[in-house]
């Protein structure tokens, strides 16, 4: 790798952290909080990305995940008393062990098979959270409501600004985690068993255990951001994690970019904003407008904004007549 | 005891529908090896189409079959029109289609028709026919409708020498392109079959679900559960997977409670896919290193 293209990339990532952290300076309460949820879906999106851009393991049912995250959190916070910020890592954690567990059945099972069990989890979940049992935790339909944090009084900010900061923090952590994560070995071993399954054993790679840990992974990035989301929205429902937001979750990934960890702000920032334009051009049928424009995304750039992006880019270096990075 | 064979028997009614769907998944499974989630809404819209004729007068099979024709029609036009752009595309970029489409047939659906619960008309009588005791008529005659589809996808597939051409295009295109065989139209025809066969099972099925726009949801998790319960690349254990997803969730439905019946007989799906992950009667795939 050309020490000189990543200065400029590392440069380049720096000016965008900046950017991100003056942005709730010049927007109105309503915007921040919407800026708030995108992350929390980058974050998501990364986690779903490494399963299945990165290790090829399709899953319908992410959503599932979320919103183990997402209830940890409101269950530590409404019944144990806990603070907002302690319950994140104790939803990851949770999240962690039951991604693990449920990727060791998932083993046996490729492609649509994979997906009809990712999906059985997807649906299952929100029945699971109405069910009877423990309904004196979850409440039932009714749902958790939660107490917005209050900013620290020394920071002189709102509270939705705050919240901003609390995951743009996040944000920072585990994408330089997970960019780690996936350049370094277990990150190639990911990409190896994809590729090439069989060679990847045959060299030395253990791909039953890489394999559900990604799992693991992925659903923790994925809990996290539920629990992110939860605190910032104030609320969690059973049906707020149906199994469309485990379609919507793939939906962005592939529109972000497969493999690719620029992809998953593009993704958030897709399935944050696209429904609302949508639902501006008509109200009558918002959802037959966000399908034309998903369908209309796939023809222009079917392998995502961020492989179009690299694209373009390719081609401008190429026209001034210098060698194609790589 | 009683309550049990009736359970079963009216699990095998709806399990017809399913492995009516099913069929369908599988129709276009095998050409393109991806499984189209927009197969119920498709069912789903052809099957308002029949409600709207029959507002306007036409009567009742006559609606059938202009419905079945015309969802035949829109099925070879949307292979054409929005699949075939995206054919060569990675293969998740094709699923985001599928799902794209589901979003577009579901919301047009609403916005022409609204979201309100309608009744659907069945054709068979009110009363059970030959005074059985278990089943209604309706759903008997479900069945049977059911049944005769198979009977004439199975001569069509056998016996015609487009069926021969359709299934050549699925299994070889390099080949069957070699030899003349349009494959791109055979793709397009897989597609009409698949929304003529779902229109029929959306016809059968709305007089007990009722005509909304979401009816088919549930439907296509239990018919996608069947088609891979039985082996998605053999359209006889598609059936059959369909016809147990049927009775399995009936059963499960009436002695263990409405509430977890979906997650239960996923459960069990799941659970027999880890055991055996080609499905029932599935090809185990052999992949040459």
């Amino acid at each position: 790798m050309n020490p000189a293209i990543d200065r400029r990339k590392l440069l380049g990532v720096a000016l965008l952290v900046l950017a991100a952290c003056a942005l709730p300076f010049f927007i109105a309460n309503y915007r921040v909080f919407q800026m708030t949820l995108v992350l929390a879906y980058s974050i998501a999106l990364l986690g779903l990305n490494m399963l299945t851009g990165f290790n090829g393991q399709i899953s319908l049912g992410h959503g599932a995940f979320s919103a183990i995250g997402a209830y940890t959190a409101a269950v530590l916070m409404d019944k144990a008393g806990m603070p907002y910020w302690a319950t994140i890592p104790i939803a990851g954690a949770v999240c962690f062990v039951a991604g693990f567990l449920f990727g060791l059945p998932a083993l046996r099972l490729e492609g649509l098979y994979l997906a009809l069990a990712t999906f059985a989890l997807g649906v299952a979940m929100p029945q699971i959270l109405k069910h009877k049992s423990i309904e004196g935790w979850t409440g039932g339909v009714q749902g958790i409501v939660i107490v917005k944090p209050e900013a620290p009084a020394w920071t002189g900010i709102s509270q939705d600004q705050w919240l901003y900061f609390f995951t743009l923090a996040w944000v920072l952590l585990l994408f330089v985690l997970g960019w780690n994560l996936l350049r370094g070995r277990i990150g190639r071993a990911m990409v190896a068993i994809r590729d090439q399954p069989i060679a990847a054993q045959a060299m030395g790679v253990n791909t039953a255990m890489v394999k559900s840990l990604t799992f693991g992974v992925s659903a923790l990035y994925t809990g996290i951001a539920g629990a992110l989301g939860a605190i910032a929205i104030q609320f969690v429902a059973p049906d707020s994690f149906g199994i469309f937001l485990s379609i919507t979750l793939l939906a962005g990934v592939v529109i972000g970019g497969l493999a690719s960890i620029s992809g998953a702000f593009f993704g958030a920032l897709f399935i944050q904003f696209i429904p609302n334009v949508a639902d501006e051009i008509s109200k009558a049928a918002p959802w037959a407008i966000y399908g034309i424009v998903l369908i209309a995304f796939m023809y222009v750039m079917p392998t995502g904004v961020a492989g179009f992006v690299r694209l373009l880019r390719a081609r401008l270096v190429r026209r001034r007549g210098a060698p194609v990075a790589r | 005891m009683d309550q049990l064979v009736h359970q079963i028997l009216s699990g095998l009614a709806t399990g017809g529908i399913y492995a009516s769907v099913a069929l369908a998944l599988v129709m276009i499974y095998q050409a393109t090896h991806l499984v189209n989630f927009a197969q119920g809404e498709m069912a789903m819209f052809a099957t308002y189409l029949a409600w709207a004729l029959m507002q306007a007068g036409v009567p009742y099979w006559g609606a059938f079959a202009i419905t079945v024709v015309s969802a035949f029609v829109l099925g070879v036009a949307i292979e054409r029109i929005v699949i075939r752009p995206v054919e060569n595309s990675p293969i998740l970029a094709v699923v985001i289609v599928f799902i794209a489409l589901l979003f577009i047939f579901n919301s047009v659906a609403g916005w022409i028709f609204s979201y309100t619960i309608k009744p659907f008309p069945s054709p068979f009588p009110a009363e059970p026919l030959f005074g059985n005791r278990y089943l209604s008529s309706h759903e008997l005659g479900s069945m049977a409708i059911t049944l005769v589809v198979l009977l004439l996808l199975f001569v069509f597939f056998r016996f015609t020498p487009l069926g021969l051409a359709m299934r050549a295009a699925a299994q070889n295109p390099v080949s069957s392109r070699l030899v003349g065989i349009r494959v791109g139209w055979m793709l397009a025809l897989g597609w009409g079959l698949a929304a003529a066969i779902g229109a029929i099972a959306g016809m059968m099925v709305a007089p007990t679900v009722f005509l909304e726009p979401n009816m088919m949801g549930g439907i296509l998790l239990y018919a996608f559960a069947g088609a891979l319960l039985g082996g998605i690349d053999s359209p006889g254990g598609a059936v059959l997977g369909g016809f147990i997803v049927g009775v399995l969730e009936n059963v499960v439905g009436a002695y263990v409670g409405t509430e977890l019946k979906l997650t239960l007989a996923l459960v069990v799906i799941v659970s027999v896919l880890v055991v055996k992950p080609s499905g029932l009667f599935g090809k185990i795939h052999v992949v040459r290193v």
